[in-house]
Formats: C-alpha cells, structure tokens, sequence
C-alpha cells in the first residue's frame, strides 16, 4: 500500500470497501498481493474491488494466482457469438479442472471478452464511460480495458449466455461489434484535426468511411486473415500505421510548409542560435533547413520529405502546408509468418476534398481486399501477398500504375527480363505529359 | 426477452462527434499550435483565439465500475465532463480555463493517479492480456507494465528523458504488444511438446504444417494415431503452432524466457521508421515482479540518457553511436544470437570499413 495515507481513502486507487457482496470466499493471492504496492494504480486491487462484488472474479483471481505460481496460462478458445454475427466475441473457457474434469475455479469457468468499436480518435463523454461501465457490470465482470492493442474496448469476462445480453443493450444506445478472426479488424484513428494543428486530414472521416464500407467482411471473418486500417493525420504516425496495419492512412501536404518568419526569429531568441542549429537544421534528415544571418529559416520545400521533425520543435512557427492530403501504405505487420513488414507506399498522395475524392479511397480499399482474398494463400497478410508475388504484380491486380515514390533505391539485380521496355517507358512518359 | 432473436444493428464505428469535447468541435480543422506548459499538460491553440489544456493520466487500462466513476467523478467535477484515451491506455481530459489545470491534476494525484506521459518522458507501456485472458502467453501483462511503471514512475511524471520513450510487452513471439523502443517479448527456447493423444482431435493438421515458418512440421502416426511431429534441428521455437494446435504446447515455466529488443520507432520524424532490434535474451520470466527485466530496462534507459542527444530516439542514438559501443555502454553480453540470419538477413551486415574504435 502507498506509505502515505490518502487524503480521502474512499476516493483513491487503493480503496477496498469494507463490505464484501460477493458469497464465495477469497482464494489465496501471495504472489498477486505483491502487485497492490507502489505508485503505478494496481490493477490487482481493482480485481480485487471486483471480487467483493461478485464470485467470477473471486474465482478469476483465483486462477491468475494459479498462473502466476506455476508460470503458465490456462484459458482455451471456443466459438461463441452473437445472433447475426460470426466474429467479435473472444471465447475463453478455464483448462483448469480437477480429475473428475470438474473446473477448479467455477464461477469463471467461462471468461468471454466482447470486443467493441470505439468512437473514432477514442472520444468519450463521462455519461457514456458510466452508462457502459453499468451495462457491463449488470451483464459481465465489470472489468473494461481500454483499449486492446487492436483498438477495441476490451469487455473482459462473462459468460456465453450473457454475451448476447450485453450485446443487445450497448447495441441498442450505439455500439458495434469489433472484429476477430480472418476478417476487417476495428480500426483505429489519433485525435488529428479535433485537436492538433499538425492534422492534415478528417481521420476520423477516413476511419469511419473505410472501416464501416467493411461491416460485413468484419462481422462475418471469410477472409484470407486479418486486415487493418488505420488513420495517422500526419508522418509523427501516432497511430503506428505503417507497422501494424495493413492499409495505413498517413496526412501530409504537397505545397510548401508555412513559416511564420516572426515567430522563428522569437523561437532563436529565446532557445539562441546554437540550439537552433543543432536541434532543428542539422537534424533535418535530407538538410532542407538552413538558418539565416536575420534569424529566419530558408526551407529548400523541394527536398522536404515531411517527416515532421522541425514542425515538431517549432511548434509555433512551422507547420504542414496547405494542400493537403494522404499518402497511403499497404502490408504492414507483426513477425508471423515470414518475418516483420512495414507498409510500403502504393499511394504518394491522395487529395481527400471532395465526396469524389473519399469514395476513390473506399474503391482502392475495395480492390485490395478483393485482390487479396482472391489470391492470398490461407493466413496470409496483404503484406505477405506482395512479398510473395511481387509489388508489380500486386499493383497490376489493382490497377494501379508504378510511382518512383513507391520505392527507396531503384533495382540492383540484373536477372530480370525487360521484354517490353520501350512500352513501358512510353507509359512513363503518357502519365508524365497527363499530369 | 422475447423469442425472436434480436436483430444486430451494424451501425460500425461510432461517430465521435457525440462525444467529443465542444470546443474541439468547434475548431475542428483549425487548431493553431501547441506547447507543454508542464510535464503531464498539452496547451493547444486554435486559430479562433480558443485554446484548451489537456492533463495527461496514466492508468491501469483494466477500469472496473469504481475505477469509472472515480475518475469520471473527478472529470465531471474539475473539467468538462469530456475524456478521450492515447493508444497507451492515457486518459486525456481538457478544460477550457487554465486556472482548472491545477486543480485537475491534483484530484488525479490525490486519488492516486500519475500525471505526465507527455514529451521526453516514459509513457505507459502499451501491452497485451497475458494470463488474464488470452489463450496462449507465455507470461503476464498486467503484472510485468504494473511492476515496471512502478520502476519507472518517476520518468513518467518528468520529461528527462532525450526524446520520448515506447515501451512495449509482449507475451508471445507474435508480439501483439507491437515496435517499441524497448520491447520486452516473450522468448521460447524449447521445441514444442507434443500432446499426441489430442492432435488428431484438436487440430486441422494440413494448416498447422503450413503455419510453420521453417517447414519443421510434417505430418506422422505416433502410436497408432494421426499427429504431428517436429524436427527439432530445424525448429525456431516460435510458437506459431501453437494457436492453431494447442497440443503442441510451447509454453513452459522454465525454458519461456524473455527477450529485450530496442530501437523501434513508428514515427517518420527524422529517420525513417525502424523495427526494434535484439538486445538481450534468456531473461529469467520471474512472477511477480520481473526484477530482472526492471534492472536490465533501467541500465538501457539511464545510458540512453546520459548518452544520446536531445530529439534522439533509442533508435536514432544507437545508429549514431553504432552497435559495438551500445553492447559496451549497457554491458550487455553480445552473441552470435544478435547476427541477423532470417531471409535477406545480410543486409543487416557491415558492408563497410566503417569502424569505431
């Protein structure tokens, strides 16, 4: 426990009501008990707070000091869902059963986690935070995270029974199903244009436009594996796009960046010469800055490659320009199964102005994922699919054409056929003279 | 309830509008700048003239009803009633009037809530279920961010560090816990054990052959009954059977080790954005506490600080300072285990007579 006692223990983090409601007594949590100490907020005490209240989490504890003492995890996979829907819900069933196979720990013999979409850019007014911490706690354990590592509001622990409940009511007042399984996952977007002057698009517009044009390929997992979206107003790429999502939406401008003159002179001012040069120039990754002898900043814009650095320190006097939009990376993913892949660029930039402009977005989505389920191998991730035939490949099923932006160096191995050369290269030049 | 099943509706993502705080409503699109007038506190300006500062709340990511409605409580009373949460599970609440600030922070502090996670600062560990709810980890999660942001609370409530610090846990080697600049990742070190009685049963043996990442798994007949048998020469110890064929057990109490891997980045500022690379594995997986993950955490954060430079990340640094001296500095012990052999393995390789002394 915190050595100092709280002002108001009744409002604290460390609080444990007197009164026990829950009828099954404590198991014993030696190990556990050692995770209520220190200044973090204890998520054991919160279970605990929990287990007064009912027996699933009496006994939920009950099998996490199991795991905890013999290093080991016990829940195993089942198939549970809600009328309607195939995905959604992560079914967890106790392994841990006495010689008669009957659970030892019965009241959280089934531990199913919902998995809900959140508001785009993870908005909530505290009426709402209560009224589904409230459904929770009438339908399930009580026990909310926020958020899983995909996106989603995590409801952790009910059983199969009550799972369609819970369901019903938060669907009722606004709230969807995530996704599990080979399917579109939940999608997620930073706080962009609601409040950061760095945004340079509608997140939350994209996030939502993309993820909800996928309902059914969300609800209903009949998809190679999983696909995710997700929507980063600017390079900074809060939302780790590039290498956790498979279609990764990333703001940026194409004109030059603002400088305010007067507000750089301020910033020398106060921070001196020296830091300017050595914090904001002499980082900028393709030497595109220079500071001049009046104590303002020349900007070779030509040779910016948007990666936010200087408008990140200078917060007040630089900024993204003005003609905004998106630049697009496909194939982002974690080590399974051939090893780690960023997204790579198949879209330098997208302007996303007009309705025309997010249904072209909408459409690209479209024919990637119908290009990919069409042609993946099982449990294979779009970037996978590239990596296995080849961008060029990949794009042509896509319809799109190649972009110099969509590479880092050009070819090094010469074992390649260049039949139709003289084509290709009157290609590059029709697109070059179309604009 | 009645006897038709309910219908769902698919209404998807919800619109965040309904629930966002008016102010960013109101200059949505047009925000001006922003600064960090304290440790913990964002100030941002909208080109209106209006401007709102926003107190950053560690949590513990898993909230029960008394969690909720104590900070709610807090937030109803001493902001705007209005919250929206980081990707690392921070509470972020705004208020229109500066003179709130202060007294936000001091309700979150008396009720034992850590304010900061903001600049050059160790924000919350992002992180995966673990043996509360998952089906295949070889360690927890909640315990291990509990037992470090205890370790590290300090350098979340300060912005000491050179640039900002991610750092990530992962159960398995699939790594949901995702790129950190530290990330502390589960480790097999034993082929799976195989429950040949069950296999048959449980698992779709073609998909399992095909999940492995080396072809170690091939179909056989072990005592008469339909199963899978590993060459153990060849096999990674990933654990990637493991999910679709729980019988092939990976986990283990002794041999799951983790791993520390650093230097990942996702954001494009300055570099490009990087994976996180090994560092250090065999590390004892010791409930409760993780102390020797803790220490071996804090001599890399403690050298990354006296050493890097201000903007540099852990990635960015060690390109800079070069590997030999990162194993040096940390004293770390480096391995023929740090020498990348995975497929286009050698561009990760000196090509060079690039050499520090």
């Amino acid at each position: 426990m915190a050595e100092q006692t709280p002002k108001n223990p009744e409002k604290h983090s460390t609080y444990l009501p007197k009164e026990k409601h829950s009828t099954k007594p404590f198991h014993k949590t030696p190990m556990l008990d050692q995770l209520e100490d220190g200044p973090w907020p204890s998520f054991v005490i919160g279970l605990k707070r929990l287990a007064m209240e009912n027996d699933m989490m009496v006994d939920l504890l009950g099998q996490l000091e199991h795991s905890y003492e013999t290093r080991l995890g016990y829940w195993k996979g089942g198939t549970v869902s809600v009328f309607g829907y195939g995905g959604g819900i992560i079914p967890r069933f106790t392994e841990l059963a006495d010689e008669d196979g009957k659970p030892l720990f019965p009241e959280s013999k089934e531990f199913h986690t919902v998995r809900v979409q959140p508001p785009a850019g993870n908005h909530y007014s505290t009426d709402m935070l209560r009224q589904l911490s409230n459904s929770w706690d009438k339908y399930g354990s009580g026990l909310i995270a926020f958020h899983g590592q995909t996106g989603n509001i995590m409801f952790i622990g009910t059983t199969t029974e009550k799972t369609q409940d819970f369901f019903d009511e938060i669907n009722g007042y606004g709230w969807d199903l995530g996704g599990a399984g080979p399917c579109v996952r939940t999608g997620m977007s930073c706080v962009g244009a609601a409040r950061c002057e760095q945004s340079c698009a509608n997140e939350q517009k994209i996030h939502r436009l993309l993820v909800n044009n996928f309902l059914d390929d969300m609800h209903r997992p009949a998809l190679p594996y999983k696909f995710k979206f997700k929507v980063s107003g600017c390079p900074n790429d809060c939302m780790n796009s590039i290498q956790r999502s498979d279609f990764a939406v990333i703001g940026t401008w194409r004109d030059d960046m603002n400088v305010d003159q007067e507000e750089v002179k301020k910033f020398v001012a106060d921070k001196g010469r020296d830091y300017v040069v050595e914090n904001v120039v002499n980082l900028c990754p393709t030497n595109a800055l220079s500071l001049n002898d009046d104590d303002t900043l020349n900007v070779d814009n030509r040779n910016c490659v948007r990666c936010m650095h200087c408008i990140n320190v200078m917060t007040k006097a630089l900024s993204p320009g003005n003609d905004k939009g998106v630049t697009i990376l496909l194939g982002g993913k974690r080590t399974l199964k051939i090893g780690d892949l960023m997204g790579t660029v198949i879209v330098p930039f997208m302007k996303l102005e007009t309705e025309e402009d997010y249904e072209r977005i909408v459409e690209l989505a479209e024919e990637i994922i119908d290009f990919w389920a069409e042609n993946a191998l099982e449990h294979e991730r779009v970037g996978e699919t590239i990596d296995r035939i080849g961008l060029v490949n990949f794009l042509e099923g896509i319809d799109l054409e190649v972009d110099p932006h969509m590479i880092s160096e050009s070819r090094q191995s010469s074992y390649i056929r260049m039949d139709k050369w003289d084509e290709e290269a009157e290609k590059w030049k029709e697109r070059q003279a179309a604009g | 309830m009645s006897d038709q099943p309910r219908f769902p509706i698919e209404s998807g993502v919800p619109d965040p509008f309904q629930y966002m705080h008016p102010t960013y409503i109101k200059n949505f699109g047009n925000w001006k700048y922003h600064e960090r007038p304290r440790p913990g506190v964002l100030h941002h300006v909208a080109k209106s003239g209006d401007e709102v500062w926003t107190v950053r709340v560690g949590t513990q990511r898993q909230l029960g009803p008394y969690e909720i409605n104590l900070l709610c409580d807090i937030i109803d009373k001493y902001a705007d009633g209005y919250v929206r949460f980081t990707i690392r599970s921070n509470m972020e609440v705004t208020v229109t009037d500066e003179a709130k600030v202060e007294p936000l922070i001091q309700a979150f502090e008396d009720a034992g809530y850590p304010v900061g996670g903001t600049g050059p600062s160790v924000t919350m560990i992002s992180h995966t279920q673990g043996w509360l709810h998952c089906d295949i980890p070889g360690t927890d999660a909640s315990g291990v961010v509990k037992a470090l942001m205890d370790e590290l609370h300090d350098e979340f409530t300060t912005e000491q560090m050179p640039n900002r610090v991610h750092i990530t846990t992962s159960c398995c080697q699939i790594n949901c816990g995702g790129q950190g600049d530290i990330a502390i990742n589960v480790q097999h070190t034993k082929p799976p054990k195989i429950n040949h009685d069950l296999v048959a049963n449980v698992c779709e043996r073609p998909s399992v052959v095909a999940r492995c990442p080396v072809a170690a798994i091939r179909p056989a007949m072990v005592n008469g009954k339909p199963s899978l048998e590993v060459d153990e020469k060849k096999c990674i110890c990933c654990g990637a059977c493991f999910p679709p064929c729980p019988p092939m057990q990976i986990n283990d109490p002794d041999h799951s080790k983790l791993a520390i891997w650093i230097g990942g980045k996702h954001s494009n500022a300055r570099s490009k954005p990087m994976f996180h690379k090994l560092v250090a594995a065999g590390v004892p997986n010791n409930p409760p506490r993780w102390p020797e993950v803790s220490e071996m955490v804090k001599k890399i954060l403690s050298v990354y600080k006296d050493d890097a430079k201000d903007w540099e990340r852990i990635g960015d640094w060690v390109e800079r300072i070069g590997w030999p001296r990162f194993f040096e500095l940390t004293e770390l012990p480096f391995t023929k285990f740090h020498v990348e052999n995975w497929r286009g393995g050698r561009h990760a390789l000196n090509a060079s007579a690039h050499i520090r002394f």
